[in-house]
């Protein structure tokens, strides 16, 4: 069972739809109980940071979640927004991440022609081994829908790479904590493949 | 990999997908559900539905079919129709579409694009502009599915649309819709020449050619295909496909 960690910001049917593609039981909630229970979290999130932070801090999920994650050591996956809020800090907000990753998120440089958001299907590559990137085929492809972008502080959490206009951490793992910048949930069968690594883990 | 995003734009009349030319001669092209599932196998990458007769007939997005639509789809999904609201909207977004699009709404009333975007961030909202020369060769504005003439200059509605955070520029030639014969490159010329976000170009898409040239000679950053995806030519048969997609990148550059 997956739990969907239903905090106010995005797009929870898509996810809970390509789990159920998979055949993974999954529940989106957000009762404190059922998230104290999970086995396994998906952090989802589209939005702006600072306000996703303040919905985490400010209904008594945070220290739920930091248990969850630091303590009991779950399989946490943070997509997109998700994603940049297990980081440190981001140029889009004020307010500190979840700080599980030593990481932080950035602006897209002002490039010209590249337009920002970095919005649709682009390669990612594979940087070191992980399991949630077991059996991805050669030339795999998600799709990406942000403005901010995730860097790592330490190159061994970086686990797929992808270019525009600059090099970004498309996917990140520490330990049990994970995050995807794309949507695999809106990535056809790369993300299948992904989201069942995760089921699997 | 293509950069150039290619999107099936799929026409909803109540519960079934029909194809039109210029806004007119309606033709059933089959139940959304079945024609997605095939576009799911194809792979495409992207899927736009937009429901033509619910902002006429004052109705609400089709909440079943859509949940329909999204669970069979694992690829981004964007609706358009009789979203008047943001809580339309958002029942929209829950079901698990990702994009929503407006058009007649918009003109009535643009300040919903701002609440829209504010709510849910400018990548999360096209606006679309429906555009007919008249009969002075003008382009006008119109609304409510082509029915309605409006004063609007697409060019200059295009960049109010843009200050008001649209995200994205749907931008439909009624004149070439369901034509097959190639997309309105002066009219994309124009709109891709005054504004910063990404343009989709719509009507007339009839082969990869004319995919080619509004990318290359007019600046569309996007594609809508109708026709081409669910007929098998011009004047034939329902079949969804979808353009050979080496083809497209080596058209595509």
């Amino acid at each position: 069972m997956i739990t969907i960690v239903d905090y106010g910001m995005g797009n929870l049917g898509s996810i809970k739809n390509m789990f159920k593609r998979i055949g993974v039981p999954s529940i989106v909630t957000d009762d404190l109980e059922t998230i104290s229970n999970a086995k396994k979290l998906v952090l989802p999130g589209v939005g702006d940071f600072d306000h996703a932070m303040k919905k985490i801090n400010g209904n008594g999920l945070r220290n739920l979640l930091d248990r969850k994650a630091l303590q009991e050591r779950i399989p946490i996956l943070g997509i997109c927004l998700g994603m940049q809020l297990l980081t440190r800090s981001s140029e889009e907000g004020q307010l500190p991440g979840l700080g599980w990753i030593k990481a932080a998120a950035s602006r897209f440089p002002k490039i010209s022609d590249l337009k920002v958001p970095h919005m649709g299907w682009n390669l990612v590559s594979p940087v070191r081994e992980s399991a949630i990137c077991n059996n991805l085929p050669d030339e795999t492809r998600f799709y990406f829908v942000h403005s901010f972008y995730v860097h790592v502080e330490n190159e061994e959490d970086s686990i797929l790479k992808a270019h525009y206009g600059i090099n970004f951490d498309a996917a990140i793992q520490h330990g049990n904590i994970f995050g995807a910048q794309f949507h695999p949930e809106k990535s056809h069968k790369f993300g299948k493949q992904f989201l069942t690594n995760f089921a699997s883990l | 990999m293509l950069r150039t995003r290619v999107i099936p734009t799929l026409l909803l009349q109540n519960e079934s997908l029909v194809k039109t030319v210029q806004f007119g001669e309606f033709t059933y092209v089959g139940d959304p559900c079945n024609t997605v599932r095939i576009f799911n196998e194809l792979e495409v990458d992207e899927l736009l539905f937009l429901d033509i007769t619910a902002t006429q007939e004052k109705k609400s997005p089709n909440l079943p079919v859509l949940t329909d639509i999204a669970s069979e789809c694992f690829m981004p999904l964007g609706y358009g129709g009789g979203i008047a609201s943001v809580d339309d909207a958002k029942a929209v977004f829950d079901i698990g579409f990702e994009k929503i699009s407006v058009n007649t709404r918009s003109i009535e009333n643009p300040d919903l694009i701002s609440k829209l975007a504010s709510h849910y961030g400018s990548q999360a909202v096209i606006a679309s502009v429906d555009v007919k020369k008249d009969i002075w060769g003008q382009y006008k504005v119109r609304s409510h599915s082509g029915h309605r003439t409006t004063k609007l200059n697409p060019v200059e509605w295009a960049k109010e649309l843009e200050s008001l955070g649209a995200g994205e520029i749907l931008l439909t030639s009624i004149n070439q819709e369901g034509s097959w014969q190639g997309f309105d490159l002066e009219l994309v010329r124009f709109v891709t020449d005054a504004v910063n976000i990404p343009v989709i170009a719509h009507g007339g898409a009839g082969s990869i050619q004319h995919i080619h040239d509004v990318v290359e000679k007019a600046g569309a950053s996007a594609v809508a295909l109708g026709s081409m995806v669910v007929f098998q030519k011009k004047d034939m048969g329902v079949l969804i496909n979808f353009p050979n997609k080496e083809k497209l990148e080596n058209t595509l550059v």
